[in-house]
């Protein structure tokens, strides 16, 4: 079986975001940029599937900038097969992403695809579910832990109320949460091996797909600041608190 | 036009969470119909019903629906989509489950976890963890939106809406349910609390994380915590507050122990107090909360309990 893996290039998850003064956006220049954490857990699992024998092949595909096959490399140094970069410089919304991976699903015909529950930039939490449906797929969202059977896959779910396991006939979408797994760092010989491993590079109209934007972004704006605290010394002093003793 | 709202139930119950998604749906396009997808969940169509605002309630109750699973969920909201001029749902698990997959197969955009709406195409929702917000504007056509239920106040009781019964739509029959395990607790819900009261790795194992269960239950508190603590399996999931765990916004959150990474004051910076007890006296949480208390957590709880005990509270 193969598995597909679509991973994202974000702002790194240890940047604080700073918003631009005209509203236009957030500041990305020379901002550190990562994987999407919750993709780097999908890559660790699709390749712990390979290591197990469960999976033939690991295929990462990433939809950006050409700057997103550094993104690529990253996940075939963690042991990915080989990459396809998907090249755009122009923001791709959740529903045309979905439209691009199932126009690389048709072609590469996997029989799983494994992806994070939602990128940290725009948090939306989408493309997994848009995917599965294009496709007439199950899914198992918000992964808490993935058993893969022959013709099935059980997967445990992360929901509000405690952990849902559900059964989904295969090719399925499986979307992560955190505690899925841990992912590894790539060892030194890796990074030098991923190096020799192949990213093909297409468009968007070489797979047919219109990602011309359906949303109209009007601005980015601060979030209302909250004023500043005091310290209190004591636990007698926290409950004296005006607003603390108004609450409770 | 109406709004479909899908409704947040466990077939027993209608959770608060609807009502704030009506409050929602009523901005958009008023009146509002509500979905009731389950099995045996009569009474959660009947409290649907008394929701102001709700004109009709739409009773889907079947077996295929009864966990609510994505794929048979989204053929049933198919199957009554046309004539609606949005469908909101909100930003709980199901919601977001569920409600991608219909605006996928509807070819239309989706706004997720709005906080605001601006005019009825136009919304603001959190991007980059809450740091910054954006406000979009939604193409013609139907909206679909999740509803991020910490900032929209639950509509009012009063409503006498009708109950339709609709007929399930074809089960796809790729998906089955086989058991979950749900957290137990006589607390409030950790997203309705008035109070809720988080621990943080600081806290240091599970048994400790029990020192703030005295303190919660004077309080009538629910208990939530940072994903360090989750991670470290003091807690199930269901607790973790933050970017991509919960979003609470209650009148008092106390942090204990928490040092506030950016992804977990995502989740609680609207609360109306936030307290912060810490023994780094530079760590971020500090920068956020209205009262800071610095020193050891395992001398201050205890003198917290006993203070709430002195003061009457039991």
């Amino acid at each position: 079986m193969k598995v597909l893996v679509p991973v994202k290039r974000v702002i790194d998850y240890n940047v604080k975001v700073r918003v631009k003064a005209d509203q236009s956006g957030v500041d990305l220049a020379n901002v550190k940029m990562s994987m999407n954490p919750f993709d780097e857990i999908a890559v660790e699992e699709a390749v712990r599937l390979k290591e197990k024998g469960k999976a033939m092949e690991v295929v990462v595909v990433s939809i950006g900038p050409q700057q997103a096959s550094e993104t690529i490399r990253t996940a075939l140094a963690m042991g990915a097969d080989r990459g396809i970069l998907v090249k755009t410089d122009q923001t791709v919304e959740p529903l045309a992403v979905a439209k691009i991976l199932k126009a690389v699903v048709e072609s590469e015909q996997p029989g799983l695809v494994i992806t994070g529950k939602q990128a940290i930039d725009d948090d939306s939490n989408q493309v997994g579910q848009m995917l599965a449906a294009l496709l007439g797929w199950p899914q198992g969202t918000f992964a808490h832990s993935l058993e893969m059977g022959g013709d099935s896959a059980k997967v445990t779910r992360e929901i509000d109320g405690g952990l849902q396991t559900v059964e989904v006939k295969l090719p399925a979408v499986v979307t992560t949460d955190l505690r899925l797994n841990e992912p590894r760092y790539a060892s030194l010989p890796n990074i030098m091996k991923a190096k020799k491993k192949p990213i093909d590079e297409k468009s968007a109209a070489d797979l047919g797909v219109d990602i011309a934007p359906r949303f109209k972004v009007l601005k980015v704006s601060e979030p209302p600041k909250r004023g500043g605290g005091v310290k209190v010394a004591t636990v007698a002093d926290l409950l004296d608190k005006r607003k603390t003793d108004v609450v409770i | 036009m109406a709004s479909l709202v899908l409704a947040e139930h466990d077939n027993a119950a209608l959770k608060d969470a609807t009502h704030k998604a009506v409050t929602a749906a009523l901005q958009v396009s008023a009146p509002v119909h509500v979905l009731v997808a389950g099995e045996n969940c009569e009474v959660v169509a009947q409290a649907a019903a008394k929701i102001a605002g709700v004109e009709k309630v739409l009773l889907a109750d079947a077996p295929a629906y009864a966990r609510q699973l994505a794929e048979p969920m989204e053929a049933l909201i198919l199957s009554v989509a046309g004539p609606y001029a949005a469908i909101v749902a909100p930003a709980t698990t199901t919601g977001k489950n569920i409600l991608p997959r219909v605006a996928a197969k509807l070819d239309t955009p989706q706004v997720s976890e709005i906080l605001k709406v601006v005019s009825p195409d136009t919304f603001e929702r959190p991007i980059y963890a809450g740091n910054a917000i954006e406000t979009v504007q939604a193409p013609q056509g139907k909206i679909i939106a999740t509803v991020r239920t910490t900032t929209f106040a639950p509509a009012a009781e009063g409503g006498n809406g009708t109950i339709e019964k609709i007929s399930a739509a074809p089960d796809p029959g790729c998906s089955s349910f086989v058991s979950e395990s749900l957290s137990k607790s006589d607390r409030p819900e950790l997203t309705s609390a008035k109070i809720v009261i988080s621990g943080g790795r600081g806290l240091g194992s599970a048994e400790n994380f029990k020192l703030l269960d005295s303190i919660a239950d004077k309080l009538h508190a629910a208990v939530g915590a940072s994903r360090a603590a989750v991670d470290a399996g003091f807690v199930p999931n269901d607790y973790q507050v933050g970017q991509t765990g919960k979003a609470v916004a209650p009148d008092l959150y106390m942090a204990v122990g928490i040092s506030g990474a950016i992804q977990h004051l995502a989740g609680m910076k609207d609360s109306k107090v936030i307290v912060a007890i810490n023994k780094d006296e530079d760590a971020p949480i500090f920068q956020l909360a209205d009262y800071g208390l610095v020193g050891d957590l395992f001398k201050i709880l205890p003198e917290l309990d006993e203070e709430l005990a002195k003061r009457g509270y039991k």
